[in-house]
């Protein structure tokens, strides 16, 4: 790509709903050409972060340029440059997936020499050209997720947005949305913004941003932010697991937090730790596995919440979801 | 734009700094091609569901065989509203062509309640057309698709015995025209607000009805009670059944008292039709404003 620099520029950026601040002063600068990752519990101001930016929802304060263009200002002048996949299916299930993408290519304008041939590229990405012409109500979940991800860059968008592209998908269908996406970054540049609760894919992200409370708790290279937990995490397993916790913060003045039938200790250096820890403990000590932090204990650290629990929890976002749409229906 | 907020005191990016690189040059729609983009996915819909088209049908049918047809016998000839040698039920015919555009156009303003709910107004909002474009799209394709109702509701004019001329077909279907599209883009700024579809329903019930029964689709308007009389001047769609009447029978010899009938009076004072048709206009470039507000908003 001929040119670095930044293609989103947030600073300051502040959204209200009546009382309620979801989003309480974001900073953010995103590289271009970058696999960038969003991150946080349910409620953080994720999705209104990314809805902002995609120009759906007003700021209430500060400012957020994408492509160059203020979204406030110009939103159409972001719109043609952004593509986007959101977490709720948004293709007509009435029309075949080559209707819907030429739908697509109308509306971004792309230029009507380069549509069919566009049309079948992005078809072809996403392996759906047999399937090109049947209605997409006849579609699976991951098979509309892909015709979206092939619609959301068909008109080669310079930012790529997508929230939770993978939510609710077998592995083997997300491994294959990661592969599209990994080729759309190599062939295109494009850069990718996108929220994800799946550990393993922040993994794969080049930087990440983690949100909470609606402000940015941290933000860097997914080693940057392990780094920074600094040390080592000590999981531990005992015959008592109760006693063995109590026995750690009393007498090694740790920290211990319990997690499904095992104890996490964080410590500056944990194989020094070991061996004292099986000397200072009156329970029997099962097992003991020494690693460094994970981006699970990064978030753990960073929020007090642990990304797995968000992810099950979708009957509590359905919830939510409807909360939302009632709430935009008031006014 | 409207939604620039003056609060946010952001310093202009000044001309695009991303326009360096020739990935973002980016050709502007054409407002009548995204009109067309709108337009042309509605009616993709439209044609894959003929049920629809049917459903829209079978209530003036059912208007035309019941009403019509009971009421002829009680009104016509002699009732004194209408001259002899006229029948109620070819009176009511235009009206019942006036009834299916209605009930057509503001049932298309449906989809865009759908649409939200399956996701896709959320790829029409977020594509880089403009707003106006959506709306002025959706209400034409409202309006094809009620103006499809209306031609095929014209099949019943020889079973009913009313006599067509060409030119008052087709200076009807223009009529019609006008009304089609201001009622759609009625139905338009009603949906964009709405979450639910019985929600719209229900609304759209509540409005609809007595929109029809004021408007002298299926009555002539004369020797009304006060009271109603009012009341039916207030109904806008009055002023669009009454030139699509007269456009009908005036070219095909009725006499002028059966086309007296159909025309809007206030008092002794008879309107022209070229005033009817103005208020049918102005009304439906403000509901269409209204709607184009409506798609502009953001949260």
């Amino acid at each position: 790509m001929a040119d670095q620099g930044d293609v989103i520029t947030v600073r300051g950026l502040v959204k209200r709903y009546g009382p309620v601040e979801a989003v309480r002063g974001i900073d953010l600068d995103v590289h271009r050409g970058e696999i960038f990752g969003f991150l946080g519990p349910n409620g953080a101001g994720k999705s209104t972060t990314i809805s902002i930016l995609c120009t759906l929802v007003e700021k209430t304060a500060g400012s957020a340029t994408v492509a160059g263009w203020d979204v406030a200002r110009h939103p159409q002048e972001v719109r043609s440059r952004i593509g986007l996949v959101f977490q709720d299916p948004s293709l007509d299930n009435q029309l075949t997936a080559r209707q819907n993408l030429y739908f697509h290519a109308l509306a971004y304008g792309v230029p009507r020499r380069q549509r069919s041939e566009r049309i079948r590229a992005a078809l072809a990405m996403v392996g759906l050209e047999d399937r090109a012409d049947v209605q997409v109500i006849t579609y699976s979940g991951g098979m509309k997720r892909r015709l979206e991800i092939a619609r959301g860059v068909l008109h080669h968008p310079e930012v790529l947005f997508l929230d939770e592209p993978t939510i609710g998908l077998d592995p083997q269908t997300r491994a294959t949305v990661w592969d599209h996406l990994r080729e759309i970054r190599a062939q295109t540049g494009t850069t990718i913004f996108m929220t994800t609760h799946y550990m393993e894919e922040a993994e794969w992200c080049d930087r990440i941003a983690v949100i909470d409370h609606g402000r940015i708790v941290a933000l860097g290279t997914p080693d940057e932010l392990k780094d920074q937990m600094g040390g080592d995490v000590v999981v531990v397993t005992t015959s008592d697991n109760d006693r063995a916790a109590e026995q750690i913060t009393s007498r090694m003045g740790a920290a211990v937090t319990s997690d499904d039938g095992t104890l996490r200790v964080e410590v500056a250096n944990g194989p020094e730790f070991v061996p004292q820890l099986v000397r200072e403990l009156d329970v029997e000590v099962k097992t003991v596995t020494v690693r460094r932090p994970s981006l699970d204990d990064v978030f753990l650290k960073l929020t007090g919440r642990a990304i797995r629990d968000e992810e099950v929890d979708s009957a509590g976002a359905l919830h939510r979801a409807m909360a939302q749409r009632w709430q935009g229906g008031r006014r | 734009m409207s939604n620039a907020t003056a609060s946010s005191p952001v310093v202009e990016q000044g001309a695009s700094p991303a326009a360096l690189s020739s990935a973002s040059i980016r050709v502007r729609v054409p407002f009548w091609q995204s009109v067309f983009i709108i337009w042309y996915r509605d009616i993709l819909r439209f044609t894959r569901d003929r049920a629809r088209l049917i459903g829209s049908l079978a209530q003036p049918i059912l208007f035309l065989v019941v009403f019509g047809v009971g009421l002829s016998s009680a009104f016509g000839a002699g009732s004194g509203v209408l001259p002899p040698h006229t029948t109620y039920l070819e009176f009511m015919f235009p009206g019942v062509i006036g009834m299916t555009v209605l009930m057509t156009s503001i049932f298309s303003a449906m989809q865009i309640v759908w649409d939200r709910e399956f996701g896709f107004l959320r790829e029409i909002l977020v594509a880089p057309i403009d707003r106006s474009a959506v709306a002025v799209g959706k209400a034409l394709s409202g309006a094809s698709q009620a103006m499809i109702g209306g031609i095929i509701m014209l099949i019943f004019a020889p079973i009913v015995g009313v006599r067509l001329s060409v030119l008052g077909v087709f200076e009807m279907l223009a009529l019609l025209l006008l009304l089609a599209v201001s009622l759609s883009a009625f139905g338009i700024a009603i949906a964009s607000r709405m979450r639910s579809m019985q929600g719209f329903q229900v609304v759209m019930n509540f409005l609809m009805m007595p929109m029809l029964f004021l408007s002298g689709a299926l009555f002539p308007l004369k020797g009304l009670p006060t009271w109603m009389a009012v009341l039916t001047r207030f109904d806008p769609v009055t002023y669009a059944i009454a030139p699509v009447r007269v456009s009908l029978f005036s070219n095909s010899g009725y006499p002028a008292p059966f086309i007296n009938a159909a025309q809007v009076t206030i008092g002794s004072y008879t309107l022209p039709l070229l005033l009817d048709v103005g208020i049918v206009a102005v009304i439906g470039v403000t509901v269409l404003g209204l709607a184009i507000a409506q798609l502009r908003k953001r949260d």
